[in-house]
């Protein structure tokens, strides 16, 4: 490796001084419409790139070496930082998987309250998404209109847990809170407005002549490409595989909800734009059905939120007010830590941008032995390698948006 | 007498572990149990050694030797139905064994199936590549590599992903320290402005609540303020006489009164 110095700076092995006409552009990590810190090396014919070297890593915070130095519970607000745009599904991500591990049952009350949770929160980085897709494209209005939607989920968010980007609103083994008064009016008054909304944008973009420009027969990912760099949600949804996690393995009560898996045999970055609105449409749909199951717990007067595990989980507090020995088992499980058996687990969740999956390997000690995180986006962010060349400067933008990434996923 | 503590694991322990404590584990079943795994089982060991399998969580493990993982994952994928590779990685048993164990996690969207295949390496024991098979593996591998310095044979662009080229060590194993050593303590400085700079910027402080009187850049001369281009005032100096424009009843500037303020009840959407 060329040892580089001030003078002589260290750029991935590029040579500036060449004979052919290939020119190398450095695409961010600064680049707004690079969605975070992804920084492109892009060899280019004229406008036409040849090879694309992905350069990832300037978000990296080392959260796996983080969660083997943290007891469980510590490391539930650090999941927040991974898909910030969608920090429930992370949580319940983590939160799922530690149950597998420990065995617990989740109650019912808690278990329509995390849909809720996770779908609002799908809702909510769909809407993201279309908002910077479109912005970077030019679509300012679909940006605003979007952006003011979402703004009412995270006013919807905030009345649940105080936070609006990084909510911490999911424990293991259950949910902290009921939900506030307000909240399922409020849902209900968004639901309803929903449809129309994305009938808006839809109007919006559909036909319009740069937007299908941009966006169809761009960035062509097909089935075996997608496959074989491990794409999942939209972007394999996409690619034409019908695959949905919460369908074919469902977790909590996604067996009981209705719902269609949209996918599109086109594979460019115009099905993936459909594939998006049309998720957004199924969430509502869920959403709709969830409101209806929370009413079935009131009903039913199932009141409890957190599981029941003491050796676990902290007993409710009206138990640690008056019984001495949940106070005591309380106070080993906040000052050391649950110790969850000797195993290992992987467990897999439907986030908005695809497979997050929860590799946890434990030794039976109040830390996790490792604990590796798949994160969706980090494949959607190689599979630029493949996917970029051929392809001219102006499609990067698009396809980089379609594509979903966010870098506190993919660099974690 | 400092108390011993192991070079090749620095990571936290628990400060307090009962004497008579015996962990539980985490149920595993015999794969005879499952029918569509107990025959992927039968196919890979028609051809191929299985030190151990069983199925755990819903998913099976199994072991194989390190040096057959490409043929292995090549039989998953083409015969067995598995097309996709959701994640590999190691973890770092040198502490126990000096061993790395290398996992592959499998899914399977025909049989809607996932298993693990597993394998133990020596510390400086290379693997092959399987990014021909599984194309992502092609960065699974570089992170692997960037994480625990394992080698890995025949990989299309080897090179670090997640820290820079130029990092000494290995994140994830268990012997990196957790502070920030001697090297990370001057990386950027030395970058950035290189050693020579060492002796006028020093180390870097690594403690985001230390507070440096003298320092001119972090705004944190509380209390010793001096005005802009001036030296720092010497430490046994005087505090700074301070006092706030508003005091004074300058025009239009009205000092906050926190018994007139109040909070609004209802929030308007």
């Amino acid at each position: 490796m060329q040892q580089p110095n001030r003078l002589r700076p260290f750029f991935e092995n590029i040579t500036f001084d060449r004979e052919d006409n290939e020119m190398i552009v450095n695409f961010g990590p600064q680049h707004p419409s690079a969605h975070g810190q992804l920084r492109l090396i892009l060899h280019m014919q004229q406008e036409q790139i040849t090879k694309a070297h992905p350069d990832v890593g300037y978000l990296h915070r080392g959260m796996e070496k983080m969660a083997e130095n943290m007891i469980y519970n510590e490391f539930m607000p650090t999941t927040d930082r991974m898909d910030y745009i969608a920090s429930s599904s992370n949580n319940y991500g983590f939160a799922l998987a530690v149950e597998k591990l420990i065995d617990v049952q989740v109650p019912r009350r808690a278990k329509v309250i995390r849909m809720m949770l996770l779908e609002i929160n799908r809702l909510m980085s769909h809407l993201f998404w279309l908002a910077t897709t479109a912005l970077d494209i030019g679509a300012m209005t679909v940006f605003l209109y979007a952006f003011r939607e979402r703004e009412y989920l995270m006013d919807i968010i905030e009345d649940y847990c105080g936070a609006r980007l990084t909510h911490a609103a999911i424990r293991i083994g259950g949910v902290p809170l009921d939900i506030p008064d307000n909240f399922l009016h409020d849902l209900r008054v968004f639901l309803n407005k929903l449809p129309e909304n994305i009938k808006d944008y839809e109007d919006l973009l559909d036909t319009n002549r740069i937007w299908l420009m941009r966006m169809e027969d761009v960035g062509v990912i097909p089935e075996e490409m997608a496959l074989s760099w491990g794409c999942t949600g939209p972007m394999l949804r996409a690619s034409n595989v019908k695959w949905d996690i919460r369908k074919e393995e469902p977790y909590e009560l996604y067996d009981e909800v209705e719902f269609e898996v949209p996918y599109s045999d086109k594979c460019d970055n115009y099905a993936r734009y459909k594939v998006y609105m049309q998720e957004m449409r199924e969430s509502a749909k869920i959403l709709y059905q969830t409101i209806d199951m929370y009413a079935e717990t009131v009903k039913n007067n199932e009141t409890e939120l957190m599981a029941h595990a003491p050796q676990y989980i902290s007993a409710p507090k009206l138990e640690l007010m008056t019984q001495n020995y949940s106070l005591m088992q309380h106070f080993v499980l906040v000052t050391q830590g649950m110790r969850p058996p000797v195993g290992e687990v992987y467990v897999v969740t439907e986030s908005p941008k695809g497979e997050l999956g929860f590799y946890i390997n434990s030794q039976g000690g109040p830390y996790p032995y490792r604990l590796k995180l798949r994160a969706p986006s980090f494949w959607h962010t190689g599979i630029l390698t493949d996917l970029l060349p051929g392809h001219y400067i102006p499609d990067v933008v698009s396809i980089i948006g379609t594509t979903n990434i966010v870098f506190g996923e993919v660099d974690r | 007498m400092r108390a011993y503590k192991p070079k090749d694991d620095v990571q936290k322990k628990s400060y307090y572990t009962d004497r008579y404590w015996i962990a539980p584990q985490v149920p595993t079943s015999k794969v005879e149990d499952d029918a569509v795994f107990a025959a992927d089982l039968a196919a890979i060991k028609a051809k191929f050694d299985v030190s151990d399998a069983y199925i755990q969580v819903e998913q099976m493990v199994v072991y194989i030797k390190p040096e057959d993982n490409y043929a292995v994952l090549e039989l998953l994928r083409d015969e067995l139905g598995y097309t996709q590779l959701s994640e590999m990685s190691a973890i770092d048993w040198i502490a126990k064994q000096g061993q790395f164990e290398i996992f592959y996690q499998m899914l399977s969207m025909s049989k809607r199936k996932r298993l693990r295949i597993k394998c133990f390496i020596d510390e400086k024991q290379a693997i092959e590549s399987v990014s021909p098979l599984f194309r992502s593996a092609d960065w699974s591998e570089r992170e692997m590599y960037d994480m625990f310095g394992t080698i890995v044979n025949n990989h299309p662009y080897m090179k670090r992903i997640l820290m820079p080229d130029d990092w000494e060590g290995h994140p994830l194993r268990k012997t990196y320290p957790l502070q920030g050593d001697e090297f990370a303590a001057w990386y950027e400085v030395d970058r950035i402005y290189g050693k020579e700079a060492r002796a006028i910027i020093g180390p870097e402080i690594r403690d985001s609540a230390e507070v440096d009187r003298l320092d001119t850049e972090r705004f944190s001369r509380l209390g010793f303020e001096v005005p802009m281009g001036a030296e720092p005032k010497a430490a046994d100096a005087e505090p700074t006489v301070e006092t706030l424009q508003e005091e004074g009843g300058v025009f239009l500037v009205e000092k906050f009164d926190e018994a007139d303020g109040h909070i609004i009840e209802d929030r308007k959407r």
